[in-house]
C-alpha cells in the first residue's frame, strides 16, 4: 500500500494531486497493476461479489431508513408503508431483504473456498481471522435488521437471541436487561437495534479494508496453493480480474434478481407478516435460513448453557483453524483424504441447516447431536490427524507448471499463460 | 549516549512517577466518562415506573387461566383444580430437574415443593411469569406431557406447578413478588 513515487502520471492535474495525496498511485498499485495469480478459478470471484453486495446493502439500507420508523407502534406499519406507498419501496425493501440472504450465500461459498484451498494457512492467518470477525459482525447486523420489521418472527427471534446471554453465570440476567433496556424486548430494544443496524455496516466497510489490506501483503492464494514464484505466475488485476469479477457479479445478479422479482418472500417466513405480539409465541420459531445450522447446534444440547457455548464455539473454532490444520500442503487439490472429509463437512453443515428448521424433538435432536459432534470433530480431531497420516499428491513446482503442464516452460509458458488463465484451475 | 544509559539504570525518577500518575488519572477519567454511555442502555425511569399491577381474579373459575402483562412480560394466573393441586403435591422432589422454588416471595434456597410455589391458604392459585426459562418464549397452557405448560420453541415441559420436568429449560417458571390484597384482588410486583 505504499505506492509512492513509483508511478508517473501524464495528466498534470492527476500528477499534482498524486504528489500531495497518492491515492492514484495507491489505486494503481493495489487495484489496476496488482499482480494476481493467473490460475484463479471462479470461486475467487466471491470476494468481489461480496464487496458489491455490501455496497448494495448500504445503499438500499440508507434509503429505507428515510421511510422507516423505529417505534413499536409504527415499525411494522412503516414497513408496510414502504411496501405499498413509497415509490419503488417494494423493490428497495425486497432488494435489502433478499440482499441479506445473498450476502450469506456468497460469504458461505467464500468461506468454503477458503476451507478447501487452505486459504487460512501461513502467511494468511490474520486475513482469515479478520474474515471470521467480519462474519460475526455480519450475523449481528443481519439479526438486528430482521428485528426492525417487528413482525412475530422479528420479536421472537429478538427474544430468543438476546436470552442467549442470560445463561452467562451470575451476571447473565443483568446483561440481558441491559441489552433490552427493560424487562422484555420492547421499544428501547427496537430503537437501539435500529441505531446499531445502521452503524455496523460501516464497521464492516472498515473491516473489509483491513481484510483486503491483509490480502495484499502476501497476495492472493490460488487453487494450487503454491506461492507466486515469478512474474510469469501473475497477471495484472486490471483488466483480467476486474472483467472476470464483473462477469461473476452479473451472473450472481441473475440469481439475486430472480429472488427479488419472482420469489421475493421465498427465503423469508410468512409469520413475519404478522405484527409482533409479546403474548403469543409462534408455534414454531425458526431463524432465517442462514442461521439454521447454528440454531440446530444450539438446540441439540439439552442444557441451555452448553448449547449456547457450543453455538458460539462453532464459529470461534474458526479462529484456531490455521493452527488446527497441521498439513503442510495448502491446497485441498493435492490432499486426497482431506477432500473426502471436506465434502462430508459440507454435507454436515447442510444437514445441520435442515435439522435447524425441524421441530426440536425425537430423532431430529439425536441427529443434530451426531452432526454437531462431527462438526467439532472435523476441526479438533480430523484436521490435526490428517496432517500426520495423509500422503498428499505431488505439488507442482510453480503456478505456471500447473497451468501448462510439465516440460513446457520459458518463453512459451509466458506467452500462453495470459491467453488461457482459466484452465486446469 | 553513555550518559542516557546511565540515567536509565538509575532509580525511578520524579519524571517516571509523573508519567505513571498522569496515565493512571487519564485511564480512570476515561473509564468514568464511559459509564453514562453504558448505563443509558439500562431500563429507564419510565420502564421502572410500570413495576406494579393489580389484577381482579374474581371471575377466574377453577380450571381457568388468565394472562396479564407485567413489566412487558406475560404473567400466568391459573386457578388450579383440586386434582391438579393433588397431583403436583404428590410429585417427589427427586423427579424435578430444578429443586428450587424460584419464588420471589420466599428465600432463594426454598425447595420446589408445591407448597412453595404458592401462598399458604391459597394453594389453588398459581401465579408465575409466563416466560420459558430456556430462551424466553411464552409457553402454552394445558399442554405438554405433564399437563402443565409446554414451550413450543425448544420443547420444554412444565408440570401443574410450573416446574420444569423435561427439555432444555434449566429452571422452574419464575414466580414474581405478589400479594393478595383481598379475596379477589392480587397485586403483582
Amino acid at each position: 500500500m505504499s505506492g509512492h513515487g513509483t508511478y508517473h502520471f501524464k495528466n498534470p492535474v492527476v500528477r499534482w494531486f498524486d504528489t500531495r495525496l497518492p491515492v492514484f498511485s495507491l489505486m494503481k498499485s493495489s487495484v489496476t497493476d496488482f499482480p494476481t495469480p493467473k490460475n484463479l478459478n471462479y470461486f475467487w470471484t466471491f470476494g468481489g461479489i461480496l464487496t458489491f453486495l455490501l455496497a448494495v446493502q448500504i445503499l438500499s439500507g440508507i434509503v429505507l431508513a428515510m421511510h422507516y420508523t423505529p417505534h413499536v407502534d409504527h415499525a411494522f406499519e412503516s414497513v408496510e408503508h414502504i411496501m405499498r406507498d413509497v415509490n419503488y419501496g417494494w423493490f428497495l425493501r425486497y432488494l435489502h431483504f433478499n440482499g441479506a440472504s445473498m450476502f450469506f450465500l456468497a460469504v458461505y461459498i467464500h468461506m468454503f473456498r477458503g476451507l478447501y484451498y487452505g486459504s487460512y494457512k501461513a502467511p494468511r492467518e490474520l486475513l482469515w481471522m479478520i474474515g471470521v470477525v467480519i462474519l460475526l459482525i455480519m450475523m449481528a447486523t443481519a439479526f438486528m435488521g430482521y428485528v426492525l420489521v417487528w413482525g412475530q418472527m422479528s420479536f421472537w427471534a429478538a427474544t430468543v437471541i438476546t436470552n442467549l446471554f442470560s445463561v452467562i453465570p451470575f451476571i447473565g440476567p443483568t446483561i440481558v436487561e441491559w441489552l433490552w433496556g427493560g424487562f422484555a424486548v420492547d421499544n428501547p430494544t427496537l430503537q437501539r437495534f435500529f441505531s446499531l443496524h445502521y452503524l455496523l455496516p460501516f464497521v464492516l466497510v472498515g473491516l473489509v479494508v483491513l481484510h483486503i489490506w491483509a490480502l495484499h501483503v502476501p497476495g492472493n492464494g490460488n487453487p494450487t496453493g503454491v506461492e507466486v514464484k515469478s512474474d510469469k505466475d501473475t497477471i495484472p488485476f486490471h483488466p483480467y480480474y476486474t472483467v472476470k469479477d464483473l462477469f461473476a457479479i452479473i451472473v450472481f445478479l441473475i440469481v439475486f434478481m430472480g429472488f427479488v422479482f419472482y420469489a421475493p418472500n421465498f427465503l423469508g417466513h410468512e409469520d413475519n407478516y404478522i405484527p409482533a405480539d409479546p403474548l403469543v409465541t409462534p408455534p414454531h420459531i425458526v431463524p432465517e435460513w442462514y442461521f439454521l445450522p447454528f440454531y440446530a447446534i444450539l438446540r441439540a444440547i439439552p442444557n441451555a448453557f452448553l448449547g449456547v457455548v457450543l453455538m458460539f464455539a462453532s464459529i470461534f473454532i474458526l479462529f484456531l483453524l490455521p493452527w488446527l490444520d497441521t498439513s503442510r500442503v495448502r491446497s485441498g487439490t493435492y490432499r486426497p483424504m482431506f477432500q473426502v472429509f471436506f465434502w462430508i463437512l459440507v454435507a454436515v453443515c447442510i444437514g445441520l441447516g435442515y435439522l435447524g428448521a425441524q421441530p426440536a424433538e425425537g430423532g431430529y435432536v439425536v441427529a443434530a447431536q451426531i452432526l454437531t459432534a462431527y462438526y467439532f470433530a472435523h476441526f479438533l480431531i480430523i484436521l490435526p490427524l490428517l496432517g500426520i497420516f495423509e500422503r498428499p499428491r505431488p505439488v507442482p513446482t510453480s503456478i505456471s507448471e500447473s497451468v501448462l503442464g510439465k516440460g513446457e516452460s520459458g518463453a512459451r509458458a509466458q506467452a500462453d499463460a495470459t491467453a488461457a488463465p482459466e484452465h486446469r484451475g | 549516549m553513555a550518559q542516557t544509559q546511565a540515567e536509565h539504570s538509575q532509580e525511578p525518577t520524579r519524571r517516571d512517577f509523573l508519567y505513571i500518575a498522569t496515565g493512571a488519572v487519564g485511564a480512570v477519567g476515561v473509564a468514568v466518562s464511559l459509564w453514562p454511555f453504558i448505563d443509558q442502555m439500562n431500563p429507564d425511569a419510565s420502564v421502572e415506573a410500570l413495576a406494579q399491577v393489580e389484577v381482579d381474579i374474581g371471575g377466574v373459575a377453577a380450571g381457568q387461566s388468565i394472562t396479564v402483562m407485567w413489566r412487558g412480560v406475560p404473567v400466568f394466573i391459573r386457578h388450579r383444580t383440586e386434582a391438579e393441586v393433588e397431583a403436583a403435591r404428590e410429585t417427589p422432589l427427586d423427579d424435578l430437574p430444578d429443586r428450587l422454588a424460584r419464588n420471589a416471595n420466599l428465600p432463594e434456597d426454598a425447595t420446589a415443593d408445591d407448597e412453595n410455589r404458592g401462598v399458604p391458604g391459597r394453594e389453588e392459585w398459581l401465579i408465575q411469569i409466563g416466560v420459558c426459562t430456556h430462551l424466553g418464549c411464552v409457553p402454552l397452557g394445558e399442554q405438554g406431557d405433564f399437563g402443565g405448560w409446554f414451550c413450543p420453541c425448544h420443547g420444554s415441559h412444565y408440570d401443574m406447578a410450573g416446574r420444569i420436568r423435561r427439555g432444555p429449560a434449566p429452571e422452574n417458571l419464575h414466580i414474581p413478588e405478589y400479594e393478595f390484597l383481598d379475596e379477589n384482588l392480587v397485586q403483582i410486583g
